[in-house]
């Protein structure tokens, strides 16, 4: 293509220049996809990220799972993952038990956690204004991060080899090893979850008090052990996501991050939807990929970690129930 | 004996300094903040500015989120858009500070209009969501738009000067965050008794029923918003002018989270509360850093645990004032006045 040099020059040119953002922005998403070799590289971008966006989804589980039950947004899910991912590290390196043991440890210490923290700080705030409840939510995570912190000093680990180190060759793409496991795992919980949910009695207590508290009240289900479950079992998907995401990309301090990242996700499926968690995992996690590779050239590097909220500010701006969710919105 | 003080008509209900004690005490007070850069070091002119900073950003905050009851995550990034605009101002521009911060104060509140417009559209927990964003896109963009803000290398800036007169050290610096921080509040405490300050609670309390009392929704958030961000402009120009320096790494979501941490532990909806919460806040850092000091013989390594201890007692007081004490250190001043104004009588 031999038109196809002058449409790079000149973005590369817009881009430095930076007259007109947008106009780089649109001229260089074409000159790249247009250029030659890189067009190879789509399905690999598709592949890694759907696999990332598996487990966006598991960890945006968390947060529906609370939501429907308490409408509480649980902003320390992220410290919920570094803590059960450091955890998982520490019973692995420690007790030097195989991994599906140090996994059951892991979360039950999740589960305990889950529960000790409804019942003990946002108990207390039944029925108080949604600043409150959010405000707790953020002291949590900071409490949870000091803490972490404390314990397992700021520096970088590795995780050790849980999974086969062999990558999947899809002869269009190339899965690393860390991302196939871990999109397994994701899915497979996910599916024992949304089982859970559809076919137990648990599940359908759960499902009840999601509905309405009063009438599942008056029912005989016990929504306080409603609530701690959801804590609970969001506590879970937590770690197991920060199991999954810490061995793709090693555990520091800084893995909660991705707690906040994983709001997009959650907005744009809509608060109160599984399904929505999980499509929006999925689509966050392309978006998210794709900007990685086209945009980041052009606006300097780590528009990874921001398009998802870019994402989440235009799902706000335009349909702040999301994909699946309810439409309760008040209009003001 | 008056075992309480009675108000016989508004205008008595409205005064700022309601009693003659009020009015001492505050004399008092300000002989005290005027004559302290005389009696203390450095050390204590240092945290003075860092209350003072922390003061006007808190009062902003609350003048949003604890009048108005709009949650703002994204508090941390309008003081950096104040900071950055100023230090771009007087840089590049040779814009002198007396001017730049004002403008900077702008600047922060034409970005706080955009930030509040989903506001309109979107409440509680959904614009608590979309100011968390602005927070994460702003940090971006002071990291990014490197043609303006220089990156992580961050800007130089000189200290403000009137003639001959550098306002280079802590004491004198001192006096100009004095006069902002008093100004800031004054202006603040007085909002609160306009027709603006009605409209901001009546929007707290119940926006639909504000509505159907003829307040235009769309124009006070909106001004909540733009309000907020100015404070928060002139605290980030004042902490850049103060710092000589700004970087992307000061104002980061912690720090948001800081500010609605001094609203909270001092008292939602209040501007005393504010003032409290600031100090209380920028205190704590520091008795924990004495403490750490002191006991570094015994525990060599606790000054290494000096940042996670802070995020620890940060979120321990978050959460132990809205399960215990909801209104605050303010709420507790007025019960302590209470206690000694009733007593022995306090029924």
């Amino acid at each position: 293509m031999n038109w196809a040099e002058p449409v790079v020059v000149y973005g590369l040119l817009t881009m430095f220049v930076k007259v007109d953002f947008f106009r780089a922005v649109c001229r260089g998403l074409f000159a790249a996809s247009i250029q030659e070799g890189t067009m190879d590289i789509i399905p690999q971008i598709i592949v890694s990220g759907l696999a990332v966006g598996g487990v966006y989804g598991l960890i945006a589980l968390g947060f529906v799972l609370i939501y429907k039950a308490t409408s509480i947004l649980n902003l320390a899910t992220g410290q919920f993952m570094t803590l059960g991912a450091f955890v998982c590290l520490s019973v692995l390196s420690y007790a030097a038990v195989p991994f599906p043991v140090a996994l059951v440890v892991t979360l039950g210490f999740a589960a305990l956690l889950g529960i000790i923290i409804e019942r003990i700080i946002l108990r207390p705030l039944i029925g108080e204004p949604i600043i409150s409840v959010i405000m707790v939510t953020i002291g949590l995570a900071s409490i949870l991060k000091g803490l972490t912190q404390i314990i397992w000093s700021p520096d970088y680990r590795s995780f050790p080899q849980i999974f086969p180190p062999e990558p999947l060759d899809l002869h269009y793409a190339i899965v690393p090893s860390g991302l196939l496991w871990g999109f397994l795992f994701a899915m497979v919980c996910m599916v024992i979850f949304a089982l859970t949910f559809q076919y137990t009695r648990t599940g359908l207590a759960m499902r009840a008090t999601a509905s309405n508290q009063q009438a599942a009240l008056s029912m005989g289900i016990s929504v306080k052990s409603v609530f701690a479950l959801s804590w609970s079992l969001a506590a879970i998907t937590a770690a197991v996501g920060g199991i999954i995401i810490g061995n793709i990309s090693g555990i520091s301090i800084h893995l909660g991050d991705i707690g906040l990242k994983v709001l997009s996700v959650i907005i744009l499926g809509g608060l109160d939807s599984i399904v929505g968690a999980i499509v929006g995992g999925f689509i966050i996690g392309l978006l998210e990929n794709f900007a990685g590779v086209y945009l980041d050239t052009l606006l300097g590097g780590g528009t990874k970690d921001v398009v998802p909220f870019v994402v989440l500010v235009i799902i706000i701006m335009i349909r702040p129930y999301g994909m699946f969710g309810k439409q309760i919105i008040e209009r003001v | 004996m008056r075992c309480g003080d009675f108000k016989e008509s508004y205008f008595e209900d409205e005064k700022i300094f309601q009693t003659f004690f009020v009015k001492f005490w505050l004399g008092v007070l300000c002989v005290f903040l005027v004559v302290l850069p005389l009696v203390g070091n450095d050390y204590v002119l240092y945290i003075a500015n860092l209350i003072g900073i922390a003061i006007i950003g808190a009062v902003g905050l609350n003048l949003l989120t604890g009048c108005t009851g709009q949650i703002s995550l994204g508090h941390a990034a309008f003081v950096g858009v104040g900071g950055y605009a100023t230090a771009v101002l007087m840089t590049r521009y040779g814009v002198p500070f007396w001017f730049a911060l004002p403008l900077a104060g702008g600047v922060a509140a034409l970005v706080g209009l955009i930030i509040g417009i989903p506001s309109l559209r979107v409440k509680g927990l959904y614009l608590c969501i979309a100011t968390l964003a602005a927070q994460f896109i702003l940090e971006w963009i002071f990291v990014h738009w490197e043609s303006v803000t220089q990156g992580i290398r961050g800007i130089n800036v000189p200290p403000p000067q009137i003639g001959d007169l550098v306002f280079r050290t802590e004491k004198t610096f001192y006096y100009i965050t004095l006069v902002v921080a008093v100004l800031g509040v004054g202006f603040a405490r007085n909002i609160l008794r306009t027709k603006w300050g009605r409209a901001f609670f009546a929007i707290r309390d119940r926006d639909l029923a504000a509505e159907m009392m003829g307040i235009n929704l769309f124009r006070y958030k909106l001004v909540a918003f733009a309000l907020s961000s100015f404070y928060a402009g002139i605290a980030g120009g004042l902490w850049v002018a103060f710092m000589k320096v700004v970087t992307p790494e000061h104002f980061p979501f912690g720090l948001s989270i800081e500010y609605l941490a001094m609203i909270i532990v001092g008292g939602l909806g209040s501007i005393l509360g504010s003032i409290f919460g600031a100090i209380f806040m920028v205190m704590v850092p520091e008795l924990l850093n004495v403490v750490t000091g002191a006991t570094r013989e015994i525990y060599p390594g606790l000054d290494q645990l000096f940042i996670p201890m802070k995020d620890v007692i940060f979120g321990s007081l978050i959460v132990l004032f809205l399960i215990f004490e909801p209104h605050g250190l303010a709420e507790m001043w007025h019960r302590l006045k209470s206690f000694f104004t009733l007593w022995p009588f306090s029924y």
